[in-house]
């Protein structure tokens, strides 16, 4: 019998506001154990949370661009279970009326394009964490994370292959990153997944038993977990056995996952409303503004980056992975940089730089302004390419003055034809041997005479002038 | 001058023009704990010192005073938050807690001179109609040690009734307020639901509880309320909005005004002494040239349901951060995670509170969410519906506060169902988040104080205040001493 695998998704993502969401502590990751903390997030008797209207714009901001309705008259509600990292025993988050719903995002994969809806979009607070000393044997609690701001967006069991999945999660961080309200590091905890996955004989509308995965830390867990669980499920019916409804936890080393919980003892969360933070209600004008304000995603700027400026599908690819990067690369347009020079100093040298240095775009000292001129210069003949990658390598980490560099290390480009002439004699006159070479047919030979001329004016040259020159001189 | 018999304004003014120092109305009021509260038990902690040396602070800048409260001493209920000083809602399983923080309304009364005498007895976690279910034991009645003094805000009734400070600071989540200002005959307010920050008030039933003042009279408590009301960025559900200055609002002018007697609440059940007693005030208001009026409030019998289904249920989350974990009291001997929990909640809890919180995680439950607290909160959309008709009809309704008077010690504990519906008159003003006002309004034939309840619209704590003042210029009541205080 052939199977269908069936996947749904509830990701949740820690949204890039300065404070928390009920407090106005910071959100800074690390930090001492319970230094980010206060009376209201760590849940201290008599306290109230009062929400941070910035989580709210982040996860509506986040509705609109996964196409979801927004939910107008919105609700808090309580999610009720004892565990120390919980300080309050409750977790406020949203269940009877989510800030979003019925959302839908399209995904390109090998095999052709598929939407995936997405059931709901809700925000909620984040716990602390435990951490255990073997070495004393005891648990200590850091509340540090207790209230920051998390959306959960859970999708529809829409997805049918790992490859579906990680598509889907590729896209849901660009956008997420595009929209600047989160950061979506998943080694961070910022970006957190939980699969949900059943089997069905191929052909079934019937949805089997599912189980519900934890743990996956990175895009290459998530598609080996999936595979390994379908496999598993697979095996367990072909023996005759059943699924049995419960969470799994992914092991990364063992490659496996393991039984946490199963539904039998799952627990009552008691949900209700929550009394102490009133109910949002969002009006036309809000959604308006937010709507309006929604910045162009990497998928529109693919489409434009090709149309409008020619590039490759690989280059808009490349350029548009990182919202910093775009925005550098269109800065340098706009600064009159040709797009494809643009582009290719960008995918290599400040990619390179880059990687290198261990540096997100972001962080990248280097401005516009300054590649641009840096461009400028090589277009304009006054550096060549090569020169030009040294300035920049020169620059690269205090985004200094080119032109200041330049004029103080003396490579402006030696576009004298008299001298470079006057060179290329030279070198003719001093590598007789070469010449002879060159002329009995060894292209080889002309090559090393090019580095001999270049070597004499110090690399300055215009490669082209000492090509040109070199043979006219040769063929003489 | 008798400072035991002057009105929190009246001992303010004398404050003012040097009749009596900040430190001597201290002094006075510190002797009269010493003396009564022995007997009386309105305290849970008492912060002498504190007190007498911020009155010798305060006694140097009486002269740029701007409240006229400034200097008189108070007390506050112990489930309102106090900076250092211990904060135990009356239950074993706080211990010690010591809260880094004030309540904001501890700090608005602290900016405008009040000295705080200590902290107030009350039913544990504010569960209670009697202020018997207290770890530190119960608080009696100042006019009968033999009976309640009401609760939960017992101690503060107590304490105001006896002398013990000229006002208190409660809490009202069903009638906490008003039901022992009933008791003791002081006169006691609940605000509307959202004028007063509940910050620092440590939560029995969020969408329920509201801070108030307990006093000697209804300009007493429009003064406080003067202070303690407005919108605070700590509170999200606390509201914006006009607040008028209530105490200049007070001119006995109640002529014209519309006094609504729901008949509902006049029926079976109710003392025939308190009955008699509660429509003299109608007689009285009408004398000054207030209109009476009838009319049908027919939701009574489903107050107290869905009363206790909702406060239960936000009480079972509430309650449920106190696992020993953080602060506060812990189980020794425990096993484990669970075990902590499991101890520490049966041994740290009283009995009351573990009925409400296994009522509340009960009507929660999966299954059973529907059928209880969802019909509850239809109920409480119900009961808001009555009462948005009874005020198209009146400018506010007179009601009885509590069945009878104050009952004797030990009654109630035994039958909490019974004590339950004795909180028929003041729990629906929490679930409609109306103003409630509670004033002494005659005595029975035992010599224990009656209480008048006047409920108004949302925003209503003028036009009550206003007839509750009225009501006071013509009697007596609220002036009258239990027993010349000194019981001890």
């Amino acid at each position: 019998m052939t199977w269908e695998t069936v996947i749904g998704l509830e990701t949740h993502v820690e949204l890039a506001t300065k404070t928390k969401i009920f407090c106005s502590c910071t959100t800074a990751f690390g930090g001492d154990p319970n230094t980010h903390c206060c009376p209201v997030c760590t849940g201290m008797p008599g306290t109230l949370p009062v929400l941070n209207r910035k989580v709210l714009e982040f996860a509506v901001k986040a509705g609109l661009a996964l196409n979801c309705s927004i939910t107008r008259y919105s609700k808090f509600d309580r999610k009720n279970y004892f565990y120390p990292d919980l300080p309050k025993a409750y977790q406020i988050s949203q269940l009877y009326l989510p800030i979003a719903r019925d959302g839908a995002v399209p995904v390109h994969t090998g095999a052709g394009d598929k939407t995936i809806r997405i059931h709901e979009l809700h925000m909620e607070e984040d716990a602390g964490k435990l951490v255990h000393d073997p070495w004393i044997d005891q648990t200590r609690a850091d509340y540090n994370r207790c209230g920051v701001p998390l959306i959960e967006i859970v999708t529809e069991p829409d997805f049918r292959t790992a490859d579906e999945v990680i598509a889907y999660l590729e896209k849901l961080k660009e956008t997420l990153q595009y929209l600047g309200v989160s950061d979506c590091k998943m080694q961070e905890g910022s970006l957190r997944c939980d699969v949900n996955l059943s089997v069905r004989p191929m052909g079934s509308e019937e949805f089997g038993t599912r189980t519900e995965m934890k743990n996956l830390n990175s895009f290459k867990a998530i598609a080996r977990a999936i595979d390994y669980e379908a496999k598993r499920q697979i095996e367990l019916i072909e023996e005759g056995k059943r699924v049995v409804q419960e969470t799994r936890r992914w092991d990364e080393n063992k490659d496996a996952t393991y039984a946490m919980r199963s539904k039998e003892n799952a627990q009552d969360y008691r949900y209700f409303p929550e009394p102490d933070i009133p109910p949002i209600e969002l009006s036309e004008e809000y959604l308006d503004g937010l709507r309006s304000a929604q910045p162009e995603l990497g998928e529109a700027k693919r489409a434009r980056y090709q149309a409008d400026y020619g590039l490759p599908e690989y280059d808009s690819q490349m350029i548009t992975s990182d919202r910093a990067l775009a925005a550098f690369f269109e800065a340098l347009v706009e600064l009159g940089a040709a797009p494809k020079q643009g582009a290719n100093w960008i995918m290599g040298e400040v990619l390179g730089a880059l990687s290198a240095r261990g540096i997100e775009p972001k962080d990248m000292k280097l401005t516009a302004p300054t590649l641009a001129r840096l461009i400028a210069l090589v277009g304009e003949g006054k550096l060549n390419r090569n020169t030009a990658v040294k300035v920049f390598e020169a620059i690269f980490d205090t985004d200094g003055d080119v032109d200041a560099y330049v004029k103080e290390h003396g490579l402006e480009q030696v576009n004298d034809d008299g001298l470079v002439r006057e060179v290329c004699a030279r070198v003719l006159d001093a590598n007789p041997q070469s010449v002879a070479d060159y002329r009995g047919g060894k292209e080889k030979a002309f090559g090393f005479l090019v580095g001999q001329v270049m070597r004499e004016l110090k690399g300055k040259a215009n490669p082209q002038t000492v090509n040109t020159v070199l043979r006219e001189l040769l063929t003489r | 001058m008798k400072l035991r018999e002057l009105t929190a304004l009246e001992l303010g003014a004398a404050i003012q023009k040097g009749e009596v120092s900040i430190k001597e109305a201290a002094q006075a009021a510190l002797d009269a704990v010493a003396a009564r509260d022995g007997a009386l038990n309105a305290f849970i902690t008492v912060t002498a010192e504190r007190a007498l040396s911020r009155a010798e602070q305060l006694q140097a800048g009486v002269k740029d005073a701007q409240s006229p409260l400034y200097g008189v001493p108070m007390a506050i209920k112990d489930n309102i938050c106090t900076r250092g000083v211990r904060t135990s809602c009356a239950s074993k399983i706080l211990g010690d807690f010591a809260p880094p923080y004030d309540a904001t309304v501890v700090d608005k009364l602290a900016k405008t001179g009040a000295v705080s005498l200590g902290k107030l007895n009350m039913d544990e976690f504010a569960m209670g109609s009697t202020s018997e279910t207290s770890f530190y034991g119960p608080v009696k009645n100042p006019w009968d040690l033999e009976r309640v003094p009401g609760g939960s805000s017992g101690g503060a009734a107590a304490a105001v009734a006896a002398g013990m400070g000229w006002y208190a600071i409660g809490s009202d989540t069903g009638g906490s307020i008003r039901q022992p200002a009933s008791y003791c005959g002081v006169t006691g307010m609940k605000p509307t639901y959202g004028t007063v920050s509940r910050y620092g008030l440590i939560a029995y039933a969020s969408s329920l509880d509201q801070i108030g003042p307990l006093c000697r009279d209804a300009a007493d408590c429009a003064a406080i309320l003067d202070v303690l009301q407005g919108k605070d960025a700590k509170d999200g559900t606390s509201l914006d909005g006009q607040y008028s200055h209530l105490l200049s609002g007070l001119t006995g002018d109640v002529r014209g005004l519309k006094i609504g007697l729901p008949v509902d609440c006049y029926g079976d059940g109710l003392n025939g002494e308190v009955r008699s007693a509660v429509l003299a005030v109608a007689d009285a208001l009408k004398s000054r040239g207030a209109e009476v009026v009838e009319l049908a409030f027919p939701v009574m019998e489903y107050v107290v349901p869905a009363y206790y289904i909702i406060a239960a249920a936000e009480a079972s989350s509430n309650l449920s951060r106190f696992d020993g974990v953080k602060y506060g009291w812990r189980a020794e001997g425990y096993e484990g995670l669970a075990d902590l929990y499991r101890k520490t909640r049966t041994q740290g809890f009283g009995s009351e509170v573990k009925r409400r919180i296994l009522l509340g995680t009960f009507v929660l439950s999966s299954g059973y969410y529907d059928a209880y607290y969802k019909k509850a909160l239809q109920v409480k959309a119900v009961i808001k519906g009555a009462f948005d008709k009874a005020f198209q009809q009146c400018d506010m309704l007179l009601t009885p506060v509590a069945p009878t008077t104050a009952p004797r010690l030990g009654e109630s504990l035994s039958d909490p169902l019974q004590m339950y519906l004795s909180d028929v008159y003041t729990v629906s003003v929490n679930l409609a988040g109306l103003p409630g006002l509670s004033m002494p309004c005659g005595f029975d034939s035992k010599g224990l104080p009656i209480g008048a309840q006047l409920i108004g619209p949302h925003f209503g704590e003028g036009v009550l205040l206003s007839a509750a003042h009225a009501f006071q210029l013509d009697t007596d009541y609220h002036k009258r001493t239990p027993k010349g205080g000194d019981l001890a």
